[in-house]
């Protein structure tokens, strides 16, 4: 049977971090073809160098049966590769034609223009979608700017048709319609490619899957023959056994979140209902995939962002008010995921940047006399406390810190004030593997204190290896809890079901 | 009384002409997403190219008029250098190349000796019998043919900006150069030709006023008219026509200065040339306080764009 589009042995890295590593995959025409992974699994990256929007290290990308090097995405698109990316690329302020004429050129724009609206007619009643070219596509939906994408992808005339995860933005009814659509699709002729991360999907739209992990192509198979646990399982690989750890009686519960909602400006319900607690000494997991709403979760427990409605119940205080130096003076302490975006000045010094948590406790003098050697002298203490590296003196500015370093640092100041709470967001994201061991450590001793630790984190062996009880989000809430030791696949089945 | 209107609006177009061309040459080049803040020195420039052109060449001012816009849009490659290849702050080089028009032209004007100097112009049209009709023939037959190139240039920006593939790719890189680029549109080119080609009509706006309106050179003769025409971009909300409009405005209010000193009305010359900064002003806290619904203001304005290999 020939081979609509074929990958060999593709490898690519990002500033030295390997993403994909021997990557193989082959899609044949009028298959859907699933893509299946865990976040960072590399599902994207390699679809991108399809596309010709990522040059391979190394590795061929053959076409039709002829080995290519494609020099962008728009040689990628002559040669019959045609993307839709999770975000879409198109012009908001622009009519749906002429997005469409952008990407597909033609001589003339008078003649282009109707060439393209009669195009966008014929392939939408193919497709059953109701698109007016006329429209502008910022008074669109996303589902309907996806069917824009879609066919400005096909008007280009693709044989090969790569979506990227596109029923992450979609409610569950448009979702299937939208799969029902590229079956058809596919059922004429052209190969689907359908990178997702969501079995059901899978099992039930596509005639193959090619399972990644850790940037490496697993296997390839026929869903239809394999059992949900089967491919969860390599999608997840083999569990680790755990440390064993100290046990806690019944203690106090530190954190009592209820009912926590959050719309986006845009309506996009975020957080629905979310509902958990933490106790004192232990550290409460929050795993998923990515985009359920951790991002939120986080910013409103840290203050961030306010909620629409819910309750934040902090222990011996009450309901926590929404102004983040409320909560602060109620000792939650925050390690945000964008540490540069939240957490740090970069421009201040590392002495600035350590004290200015604790300047209001007068601890550094009052408002119109600050006590510099004072600064100084807490930041050297916690500098050396906390192992933070590069630092010459504490006078330098914090954006001269690596990752691993100002991590660090941030580390140090919200657990300087000996906090009954910490909400840490992927606190080892872009970390390497020493500094994120010192994160953990970090972390495993507030809660040898007694504090109440909430990890929020995407990386599953994070979560799964520090926490002493697991809530997996999905769609917003909470769906389900899981007490250590967590079965992983039982974790990874709750992140991906139709919650 | 009659005379006075007559006299003023046959006037206001030659006022209005430096700015609807230098707006509209702004307005090319913010399509494209570049911030332009270089009006007022690419119209010194201009002013001094043409004026020297006849000065020491003794060409035929259309000429003169022509090497006024290819000066200009030589300069405009400085810029387009700085802020599409360089990825400078748009802002900081827009004001350096003010700054630095502004010190050369005086330089080379004063060496070359061009400094109130007598320029021999375009004589004005007098498109007959039309221009015999009452009010109407002085006011809109008897103006210098820039005056009616200028329109004819209107049309055909807005064509090209709204009916050809090269304006919707110009348009597509000023508001999202992301997808242009993902759509295969070369956003540096397109911003380029953007910038060359506005600075060649914000040249020619500044070859007019000292080759055909005052017929000198003087140093630093624009006179902060390059500003307004920043402001009139805003005023316009980066549309060709409204900009013409919005010319003729401050073409109004700038021409009938002298004729109410002239008339000896005590009114304060100074409340009248700040009209048009108030009046942008105003226009930009109706465009605030009614939010995004009307602003149209190019979505990537001022964003230099660096292609991202991974997110």
């Amino acid at each position: 049977m020939s081979v609509a589009l074929e990958l060999e042995g593709i490898r690519k890295s990002f500033d030295g971090v390997v993403a994909l590593n021997d990557a193989v995959f082959r899609a044949r025409p009028g298959e859907v073809h699933a893509l299946l992974g865990e976040n960072g699994a590399g599902k994207s990256s390699l679809m991108n160098v399809a596309a010709g929007l990522y040059a391979p290290d190394a590795g061929r990308i053959i076409i039709g049966g002829e080995a290519v090097s494609l020099s962008g995405p728009s040689d990628a698109r002559a040669r019959g590769i045609g993307m839709v990316h999770q975000h879409f690329k198109l012009v908001k302020p622009f009519t749906i034609a002429e997005n469409i004429l952008l990407a597909n050129r033609r001589p003339s724009y008078r003649g282009g223009m109707q060439d393209i609206r009669a195009a966008i007619k014929k392939q939408a009643a193919e497709l059953g979608f109701d698109l007016d070219p006329e429209r502008r596509v910022e008074g669109l939906t996303v589902a309907e700017q996806q069917q824009v994408e879609i066919v400005k992808v096909l008007v280009g005339g693709v044989r090969i048709l790569i979506l990227d995860e596109p029923t992450a933005v979609l409610t569950d009814a448009e979702a299937e319609r939208l799969l029902e659509t590229i079956s058809g699709l596919a059922a004429s002729g052209t190969a689907i490619v359908l990178v997702t991360h969501k079995l059901h999907e899978v099992k039930k739209y596509a005639d193959a899957v090619t399972i990644m992990r850790g940037g490496k192509t697993v296997t390839t198979l026929d869903p239809k023959q394999a059992t949900a646990a089967e491919l969860t399982e390599l999608t997840v690989g083999q569990t680790a056994p755990l440390p064993a750890r100290s046990q806690r009686g019944n203690t106090s519960t530190m954190l009592n979140v209820g009912a926590l909602t959050y719309a986006r400006p845009d309506g996009r319900v975020m957080l629905n209902g979310a509902t958990f607690f933490v106790r004192a000494g232990e550290i409460y997991g929050i795993a998923g995939v990515s985009g359920n709403g951790q991002a939120e979760l986080a910013e409103t427990l840290i203050g961030a962002r306010e909620p629409t409605s819910g309750e934040i119940f902090l222990d011996g205080v009450g309901n926590v008010g929404n102004a983040p130096a409320t909560r602060r003076a109620a000792a939650l302490a925050a390690i945000p995921a964008d540490r540069y975006a939240y957490a740090l000045a970069g421009g201040l010094s590392i002495a600035d940047n350590f004290s200015v948590a604790s300047i209001r406790s007068g601890r550094y003098g009052s408002l119109a006399m600050i006590d510099r050697a004072a600064m100084r002298r807490d930041a050297a203490a916690a500098v050396k406390e906390y192992d933070v590296q590069g630092v010459r003196n504490v006078g330098q500015k914090a954006a001269l810190l690596s990752g691993g370093n100002a991590q660090k640092l941030v580390i140090a100041r919200e657990f300087s004030r000996e906090p009954a709470v910490i909400v840490a967001h992927s606190p080892s994201r872009g970390l390497d593997a020493r500094a994120s061991a010192a994160v953990h450590e970090s972390l495993l001793a507030a809660r040898e204190r007694g504090a109440g630790v909430v990890l929020i984190s995407e990386d599953l062996d994070e979560v799964l290896s520090l926490s002493d009880r697991i809530g997996v989000m999905n769609k917003g809430r909470i769906v389900a809890e899981f007490d250590r030791p967590a079965d992983r696949q039982a974790i990874g089945r709750a992140m991906v079901d139709h919650a | 009384m009659n005379d006075f209107f007559i006299n003023w609006l046959a006037s206001a177009p030659v006022t209005a002409v430096p700015y609807a061309l230098a707006a509209l040459g702004l307005i090319l080049s913010e399509r494209s997403g570049v911030l332009n803040l270089t009006a007022e020195g690419l119209m010194l420039v201009g002013a001094l190219a043409g004026a020297g052109a006849v000065l020491s060449l003794h060409v035929h001012p259309a000429l003169a008029l022509i090497i006024a816009m290819a000066a200009a849009s030589l300069v405009s490659l400085l810029f387009a250098g700085l802020v599409v290849v360089l990825r400078v702050n748009q802002v900081i080089a827009g004001l350096a190349v003010v700054f630095f028009c502004q010190g050369l032209t005086g330089l080379i004007g004063t060496v070359a000796g061009w400094q109130n100097k007598q320029i021999d112009s375009l004589p004005s049209l007098n498109i007959w019998p039309l221009s015999e009709i009452p009010v109407i023939g002085r006011i809109f037959f008897m103006q210098d043919p820039i005056v009616y190139l200028t329109i004819a240039i209107f049309f055909g920006v807005n064509y090209v900006l709204f009916r050809t593939m090269l304006g919707l790719r110009i348009r597509s890189v000023g508001e999202n150069p992301a997808a242009a680029d993902a759509a295969g549109v070369s956003v540096s080119l397109h911003r380029i030709i953007a910038i060359v080609a506005g600075s060649c009509l914000i040249g020619l706006a500044g070859g007019y006023i000292s080759v055909v309106s005052v017929k000198l050179w003087v140093t630093g003769m624009t006179g902060g008219r390059g500003w307004i025409a920043v402001a009139l971009v805003v005023f316009a909300r980066w549309a060709p026509w409204p900009a013409l409009w919005g010319a003729l405005l401050f073409g109004c209010i700038e021409a009938v200065i002298p004729r109410i000193a002239a008339a000896g009305i005590a009114v304060p010359q100074y409340l009248m040339l700040m009209t048009p900064y108030l009046a942008t002003i105003a226009v930009m806290v109706w465009v605030g306080y009614r939010q995004s619904a009307v602003t149209r203001e190019p979505g990537a304005l001022g964003q230099p764009h660096v292609r991202e290999e991974r997110r």
